[in-house]
């Protein structure tokens, strides 16, 4: 498991460095999601398969479909034409495929070798973790809920138009 | 096949708290000032994965669930802020908005 471990680091460090430096948005937006699936891939070798499952739900799957939407909704006119004949051309996804093509033959390699997820992790599975939040840490779901209705009035407050008779363009 | 060292893991989310530092600190562009924020959360949450793989506990994980709620309650704030302030001032850059009004 360590040469899973250290390979997804590096395609984690190199598409994370690839995120600081891109001009792009979308480009950004694409060596993210690169870096966030090889997160996912270190926590399963860590022993965190739920948590894996939920960096690649919420994280790559949620989160970054509002960046998605954001972007979408400030590029305007002719640009966004432009911007789709540059997002298409091979320079744009080259770097991001290979580098999800290194994860997918590791994961090809754990799926292979059977044992999952190595010798001597200690597997905390999505049922312990259970036990510990809705235990222990209830009051944090509390307040997590509290967090979640404050952002979500705070979005539609602050997303809302403030001319009337204009179409509102709110993020929630 | 041996486990994997979790110091390592804390080695690599420190590696990518820098990134993210950095490119909060070097970007102008407000868009991939909020991708670096999340970068850092993410590293954060890395942080306390691999601390709790480290004594096989759970708590690293539920951490791990509350900095993903904080996130997402951060990021659609953040993305309504973006817009406002692109409707107000036309541009992406944060050194547009960088006097008050009082």
């Amino acid at each position: 498991m360590n040469v899973v471990f250290y390979m997804s680091s590096f395609v984690a460090v190199i598409a994370t460095i690839m995120v600081i430096t891109r001009a792009n948005a979308v480009h950004a937006l694409l060596y993210f999601i690169v870096s966030l699936l090889s997160v996912a891939l270190i926590f399963f070798v860590l022993g965190a398969p739920f948590i894996a499952a939920l960096e690649v739900i919420i994280y790559a799957g949620a989160i970054m479909v509002l960046f998605v939407f954001v972007i979408m909704l400030l590029n305007i006119g002719s640009e966004a034409a432009e911007e789709e004949k540059r997002l298409m051309s091979p320079q744009a996804w080259t770097g991001p495929v290979i580098l999800v093509a290194v994860l997918l033959g590791e994961l090809i390699y754990v799926l292979a070798s059977g044992d999952i997820p190595g010798a001597g992790t200690v597997v905390v599975g999505p049922k312990q973790v259970g036990i510990t939040l809705l235990g222990q840490y209830v009051i944090g779901i509390e307040l997590a809920s509290m967090l979640l209705l404050s952002g979500l009035v705070g979005a539609y407050h602050l997303g809302r138009r403030r001319r009337s008779g204009e179409r509102r363009k709110g993020v929630s | 096949m041996t486990a994997v060292n979790p110091d390592h893991g804390l080695i690599l989310a420190a590696v990518l708290f820098a990134l993210g530092l950095i490119g909060v600190m070097a970007r102008r562009n407000i868009i991939f000032i909020l991708l670096s924020i999340e970068v850092m959360l993410n590293a954060a949450g890395l942080a306390f994965v691999a601390a709790g793989a480290k004594w096989g506990r759970a708590d690293g994980q539920v951490m791990f669930i509350f900095i993903l709620t904080m996130a997402a309650a951060e990021v659609s704030v953040g993305l309504a802020l973006l817009l406002q302030m692109y409707h107000k001032l036309k541009t992406l850059d944060a050194d547009a908005a960088s006097s008050m009004r009082g």
